[in-house]
């Protein structure tokens, strides 16, 4: 009997492996990266509306921006951030091209997109989730590379806050430019429409599908790609109408 | 109307046309309380009159329960009608002098054997890997011996209509089959009979799922406007769940 659990036990090894890329293994890390995406968005936003709600030259933003780049917990949690986004996108893209090889090389002549109440953005998923890997990376070089490589910014001279860069300055100049506020704004629609299955696609994907939750679940899913998105979008927005002296 | 007119685009593949391509036919005298496949049954009678190779189309039963037929029709398996299979679409549903595109299931691991014939071995070694169930043999037992709540013995049934077709795969953007996989799966986790040997049934079947080289889902629901039984993507979250729980919280590996 011994030696028969144990040579099973030796079998079972890389069964987590073959989990995880496993058709569901791998929509799971679609989905479970994805929900972490969700929740930072939400804080991600709360912390740029520092960026307008006080109107104070940027106190706000550059002491919340020193916090969250200074404090261990967030630099941690930025790390996993990283990772994730990274995973999310790897994974999505190895499931793209899977998907295209399964349908074969004839596609149909006739396309039809009939759905059971699937969105329209959910067929595109792919190549919404492309475009936007695509601002992330100029996102992340604008801002995020400037703030860390950069030494044209200007410090943030504030007591308790020493060798803080001003980095309101920074995301207000690129913000002067319309080009950029559109590039922005754009990009948020693009997000909106890859949430608005995503959402809910994670929940579905978990297993988690139910007579008495899912409507509530796709309704906070309709409400959040919508206003999130709408969130951020405001901002560069309000920052341009400022600087132009409208607002 | 006795005489209708038709326009018919199909896709031919083997024989005469050995890369695969789509031939016209104009067919007329049409009825229209004819089936879909009656309709091509005249135009195949025409075509072996004048000598020429029939179109090669899969039937059985022709009355939407075999689950034989599989004919993509102007991009909508079984055709735009839901909820009905392509032999029991009636041509009633089209009109005098319409196009009617005719392509078969497109997947890679439905390859096409001639013209619309695809081989669907791919689900039958699905069914296979996910193997027995105990049942008794001998005499029928008592109906009621087994008790099964009436909400759960109809959800396991909504599951067990399906006639393994493969419209989820054709209407699926991703060629996936997890309706498939799903709807069996769900079936029989959900009545005594199949819960037995249910952890390693689920994982055996996602295994060989993935090893014919069939799409992932991302749950479009493209299937489940298909699907000639309207069986719902509930059953592919059912999947997921029970995936999910055998994989990570049973003992069970299947290989």
């Amino acid at each position: 009997m011994a030696t028969s659990t144990a040579k099973r036990t030796v079998s079972r090894v890389g069964w987590f492996g073959k989990f995880l890329t496993s058709s569901i293994g791998q929509k799971i890390i679609m989905s479970l990266t994805g929900l972490f995406l969700i929740t930072f968005l939400v804080v991600h936003l709360i912390g740029n509306l520092q960026l307008i709600l006080g109107n104070d030259d940027g106190y706000a933003f550059n002491s919340y921006a020193y916090f969250m780049t200074n404090n261990p917990v967030i630099k941690t949690t930025s790390y996993l951030l990283y990772a994730f986004i990274i995973l999310h996108a790897i994974q999505g893209l190895l499931l793209w091209s899977q998907n295209r090889k399964a349908r074969g090389d004839q596609k149909y002549a006739v396309k039809v997109d009939r759905t059971a109440g699937g969105s329209k953005s959910s067929i595109y998923m792919g190549s919404l989730g492309m475009v936007i890997l695509a601002f992330i990376i100029v996102h992340m070089v604008q801002f995020w590379g400037q703030m860390h490589f950069s030494d044209s910014i200007g410090p943030f001279t504030a007591e308790g806050y020493e060798g803080a860069k001003d980095l309101y300055a920074l995301v207000a100049a690129t913000y002067e430019n319309i080009g950029m506020v559109i590039f922005y704004v754009v990009a948020m629609v693009f997000i909106a429409f890859h949430l608005w299955h995503g959402f809910q696609s994670a929940f579905q994907t978990l297993g988690l599908n139910h007579k008495k939750y899912t409507p509530l679940i796709k309704a906070v899913g309709y409400v959040y790609s919508v206003l999130v998105p709408l969130g951020f979008a405001i901002i560069p927005i309000v920052m341009y109408l400022r600087h132009q002296g409208v607002l | 109307m006795d005489n209708m007119k038709l326009k018919l685009r199909i896709w031919r593949q083997g024989g005469k046309f050995p890369k695969g391509q789509f031939v016209n036919y104009d067919l007329d005298g049409v009825n229209d309380h004819m089936s879909f496949l009656e309709m091509l049954d005249v135009l195949n009678e025409k075509l072996i009159n004048k000598k020429e190779d029939p179109i090669a189309f899969e039937h059985d039963c022709r009355e939407g329960i075999c689950g034989t037929c599989s004919l993509v029709i102007n991009g909508y398996p079984h055709g735009p009608m839901q909820q009905t299979t392509a032999c029991q679409l009636h041509m009633r549903n089209f009109r005098d002098g319409d196009t009617i595109t005719i392509e078969p299931w497109r997947s890679r691991a439905f390859p096409i054997v001639k013209d619309l014939v695809v081989n669907r071995d791919s689900f039958d070694r699905i069914i296979q890997a996910g193997g027995f169930i105990s049942v008794d043999t001998g005499q029928a037992q008592d109906g009621n011996a087994i008790p099964i709540e009436k909400d759960q013995a109809s959800h396991a049934f909504d599951a067990a209509t399906c006639i393994g077709c493969g419209a989820c795969v054709a209407a699926c953007p991703n060629a996936s089959a997890m309706l498939f996989v799903g709807a069996k799966v769900s079936h029989l986790a959900q009545v005594p009979q199949g819960k037995v040997e249910a952890e390693t049934r689920v994982q055996r079947m996602v295994a060989q799922h993935d090893a014919e080289g069939f799409g992932r889902c991302s749950n479009i629901t493209a299937c489940e406007a298909e699907c000639p039984k309207g069986i719902s993507v509930e059953h592919i979250a059912r999947l997921n769940r029970q995936y999910i729980g055998s994989t990570l919280g049973s003992e069970k590996v299947a290989n």
